[in-house]
């Protein structure tokens, strides 16, 4: 029977790079003052399961390298060995050099071994420095040089004389306990004659011993008192028989001699007593193996096989569908996964390793599956009502849309929740980030991580992950000062990040928080007039001034350095963050330090939405950038340039745009007195827009114009409505932008 | 058939070993470590326990010393899968009332030969 083991391969790729994940986490949480033994059993534990699964299945390279890594932390275990920095960095190295040869394993290449060799070397010094020798060494040699077998040496030297009797007399005096081990002497006989019997002439005969039996009133029924003699008449080899043993042989006594050697007088003795003593084995083993029937009871399986097929489907899914973009509106949800999958990541090794599995609790199953009965109960009794329906049940009816409806809203966010993974996912990675970068740049920084239980679209976190970083490594570079700035400043010397995440409304908001020097102001402003991304003479607020931060081809850093300034500016994260119908802005305060905080929906592939008619179209706009939706009166109005109004909401002052204009649709145009207007809430400004009226708020499922169509400025994306019809979705942010760009360009006009 | 209990913290192992035992006709069911493991065991009687030695909350050599306490598992062999360089494990694991060890790295052909011969 033969076994594809590449089956596996991709569930032992995931828990390896979980494995290491948690190499790595446990590593930075090492306190070489105070070394937490459970700590070290983790990350050795981690070690070994993956030299264990390479081993097993084929990568050889992998496992080899990775013994080494183990036999260290084995000493350090152990406690043969201290821990030392060089040992933690050395282990990081590992962490960081293992990823590398999974992630090319996995995209079938070649591994590329030089940094695991040059690695495995200093192990190899170091492990050398108090072993004699090599481990491997003396571990392939083990099994054979066991000084508990004399009888072995000895029959190897003999040579084999084929005139005298061939095959072994085997002396077994088992320990009293050892079928409390399981070890049945029954089996290994059993085994012998199997073997023994594969050849034609080749036989086992069994005497067994009983002088060591106690009195009756003595005897433990556990216990074995018996021992044996084997005599083999058959060629095997003794390495053979030995194996037989393996499990015994440290506590039995076991002998082997060939029968060349031996004189047999025990067997014409044994013959002699013929059936009897016979008897009396097979009886005393019979007994011993008695043993409580077990009482079966029902145990419910919760097979992790089956939860993970289930969890793979929405993954599956998106390489079916990528190919022909035009399905229908139902697989929109996959669709969204894979538009999201090819940009994922920078690094195309690891991009095979992307949105492959979710790894989902248990829980969230039981209560999918719990929904789905609830589901088809709601079904069979709508179905009975539509057998004999008439229109007195009409009630009934509704209340059975009215189930079917919470069903279907159950389900959907149970199914989402599938999607949602805790953001600590994201955030594991920053505590070796931030160690590595404040050891490159000098600084003394404490990372603090809050949140990290705030739940994520999978597929939002993998986008957001490299964004996070950037605005990590800048408040690094940047925003900290160094230590002696701080101490003069009267600081402590040590500056502190914090991560943030949590929820808000019906998005997550990501903060990331520095408390460092603050953004400067004067040289951002003339850098950006240097840029010449405003006017010398224009007049901005602080917001504004931040918000520059964001323009493409913006850097303030004076000394490009290797840490940021990598060409990927903030406009670069902005638009990432956008990409993820999600926003960025920054607040600062000089010599305080800066946030930037990212608020992002929870998931891509539905959203609540305000339908609005606009002529005789239907558009949707986001429910949560919507303040409130008010109708126009003309004390609110006021005319400021040419065609446009503002309205005065409270203290604010709103742009009023028309979506018909920007939209071009061919309706009259109506006085704005007395109009619909919807003030919605992008990247942090308002903005009222004039609609004709507002229909419902429903759920909408996302789909791409991009993916079926192209990108379509000021529209995020469409969905299909209950009654089939296309409605596009307003790209709230970029609407607002819009705006301003228009309010510019006519100031500019008018200036 | 036989039933048997595999239990490894590794989910790529257990799936592996599921499949290879589940292929030959196996009643097998897994867990993920020594007291899930044990939980079960404590709710049905296995004729084979096949356990990895180092798991988080509780290891292989644990869950053995507390299989063979007891009553129903006295005499139930229990293998324990190790990797070749932890020959003090081995004997931690006899110690512990283990019946035998299947050497890490195997392939799933040494798996069936041993358990066959354990079974018979």
């Amino acid at each position: 029977m033969s076994i594809d083991l590449s089956q596996f391969h991709q569930v032992f790729f995931e828990e390896s790079f979980e494995g290491l994940d948690i190499m790595e986490s446990s590593l930075l949480a090492l306190d070489l003052a105070e070394v937490d033994a459970e700590i070290i059993n983790t990350i050795f534990r981690a070690a070994h399961s993956i030299k264990g699964g390479a081993g097993t299945f084929g990568f050889m390279q992998v496992s080899g390298f990775t013994h080494v890594l183990e036999t260290l932390l084995d000493q350090i275990r152990s406690g043969e060995r201290d821990i030392e920095q060089v040992y933690v960095d050395m282990f990081l190295e590992c962490v960081d050099c293992l990823r590398g040869l999974m992630s090319d394993l996995q995209a079938g290449t070649e591994p590329d071994m030089s940094q695991a060799d040059d690695l495995k070397s200093q192990f190899e010094v170091i492990l050398s420095g108090d072993t004699e020798a090599g481990t491997e060494e003396n571990l392939a040699e083990e099994p054979s040089a066991d000084g508990t077998k004399p009888g072995s040496q000895e029959g190897e030297n003999v040579t084999t004389n084929d005139s005298e009797e061939k095959g072994w007399k085997i002396e077994f005096i088992p320990c009293e306990d050892v079928l409390c081990t399981g070890n049945e002497p029954y089996r290994m006989f059993r085994e012998l004659q199997d073997l023994a019997e594969a050849e034609s002439d080749g036989s086992i005969e069994v005497i067994p011993h009983l002088d060591q039996l106690p009195e009756f009133a003595k005897m433990h029924p556990e216990m074995c008192y018996l021992s044996w003699t084997i005599i083999v008449r058959s060629t095997i080899e003794l390495s053979d028989i030995e194996e037989i043993f393996e499990w015994v042989v440290d506590d039995c006594k076991i002998t082997y001699k060939r029968l060349a050697d031996c004189d047999l007088s025990i067997l014409e003795e044994h013959h002699k007593l013929g059936s009897d003593s016979e008897a009396v084995e097979s009886e005393t083993i019979e007994s011993e193996v008695i043993e409580s029937e077990l009482i079966e009871s029902e145990v419910i399986e919760s097979e992790l096989i089956e939860s993970e097929e289930l969890g793979s489907i929405p993954e599956q899914a998106p390489e079916i569908h990528a190919a022909e973009v035009n399905e229908k509106i139902e697989k929109a949800l996959e669709k969204v996964a894979a538009k999201t999958a090819p940009s994922a990541t920078k690094k195309p090794a690891t991009k095979a390793a992307e949105n492959t599995s979710i790894r989902v609790s248990i829980d969230k199953i039981d209560g999918l599956i719990n929904m789905v009965g609830e589901l088809v109960i709601t079904q069979s009794m709508l179905g009975q009502l539509g057998q004999e329906f008439d229109v007195s049940r009409i009630q009934r009816l509704q209340e059975g849309l009215q189930q079917l409806e919470q069903n279907t809203r159950e389900l959907q966010e149970s199914v989402m929740k599938i999607r949602m993974l805790p953001i600590s996912f994201a955030f594991s990675r920053f505590p070796r980030l931030v160690r590595d970068l404040s050891k490159q740049l000098d600084k003394e920084v404490n990372l603090v991580m809050l949140g990290e239980n705030t739940e994520l679209d999978k597929t939002v976190m993998e986008k957001i992950g490299d964004p996070l970083v950037h605005l990590v490594r800048n408040s690094l570079d940047h925003g900290l000062e160094g230590v002696k700035e701080r101490t003069d400043n009267g600081k402590s010397s040590a500056g502190t990040i914090t991560l943030n995440a949590y929820h808000h409304g019906g998005n997550i908001v990501i903060e990331v928080q520095d408390d460092g020097a603050g953004l400067n102001k004067d040289k951002i402003r003339s850098k950006a007039i240097e840029k010449g991304l405003v006017a010398e003479d224009e007049q901005l607020t602080d917001g504004q001034i931040y918000d520059l931060i964001f323009q493409a081809g913006f850097s303030t850093a004076d000394v490009v350095s290797d840490v940021s300034g990598r060409g990927v500016g903030m406009d670069v994260v902005r638009r990432n963050i956008a990409e993820l119908n999600g926003s960025i802005d920054v607040s600062s305060t000089p010599g305080e330090g800066s946030i930037f905080s990212i608020r992002l929906p929870l998931t891509l592939a539905i959203l609540d939405g305000q339908l609005v008619r606009v002529g005789e179209e239907v558009y949707i706009f986001p429910l949560v950038s919507i303040v409130e939706s008010i109708q126009l009166e003309k004390s609110m109005l006021n005319n400021i340039t040419g065609s446009q109004f503002v309205m005065q909401l409270r203290d604010d002052y709103v742009p009023i745009v028309c979506l018909q204009d920007i939209f071009n649709t061919d309706t009259e145009k109506k006085d704005l007195e007395g109009a619909m207007l919807v003030v919605v809430e992008g990247d942090n400004e308002k903005i009222g827009i004039v609609v004709d009226e507002l229909l419902g708020q429903q759920q909408v499922v996302i789909k791409s114009l991009e993916q079926n169509y192209q990108k379509v400025d000021l529209i995020s994306g469409a969905t299909i409505l209950g009654d089939g019809t296309v409605a596009l979705i307003v790209d709230v942010s970029g609407l607002n932008n819009h705006s301003s760009d228009k309010k510019s360009d006519e100031q500019t006009q008018a200036a | 058939m036989a039933t048997i209990l595999a239990v490894d913290d590794s989910a790529s192992m257990r799936q592996m070993v599921t499949f290879t035992l589940k292929g030959a006709g196996y009643d097998v069911q897994e867990a993920c470590d020594g007291s899930e493991a044990l939980k079960i065991a404590k709710t049905k009687k296995f004729d084979l326990v096949l356990s990895d030695v180092n798991m988080p909350v509780m290891d292989g050599i644990e869950l053995v010393t507390e299989l063979r306490q007891l009553g129903e598992y006295k005499f139930v062999p229990i293998l324990m899968l190790t990797t070749e360089s932890a020959g003090d494990k081995k004997m931690a694991g006899k110690k512990a009332g283990a019946t035998g060890w299947i050497v890490k790295p195997f392939n799933p052909e040494q798996l069936l030969n041993t358990i066959k011969k354990v079974l018979g």
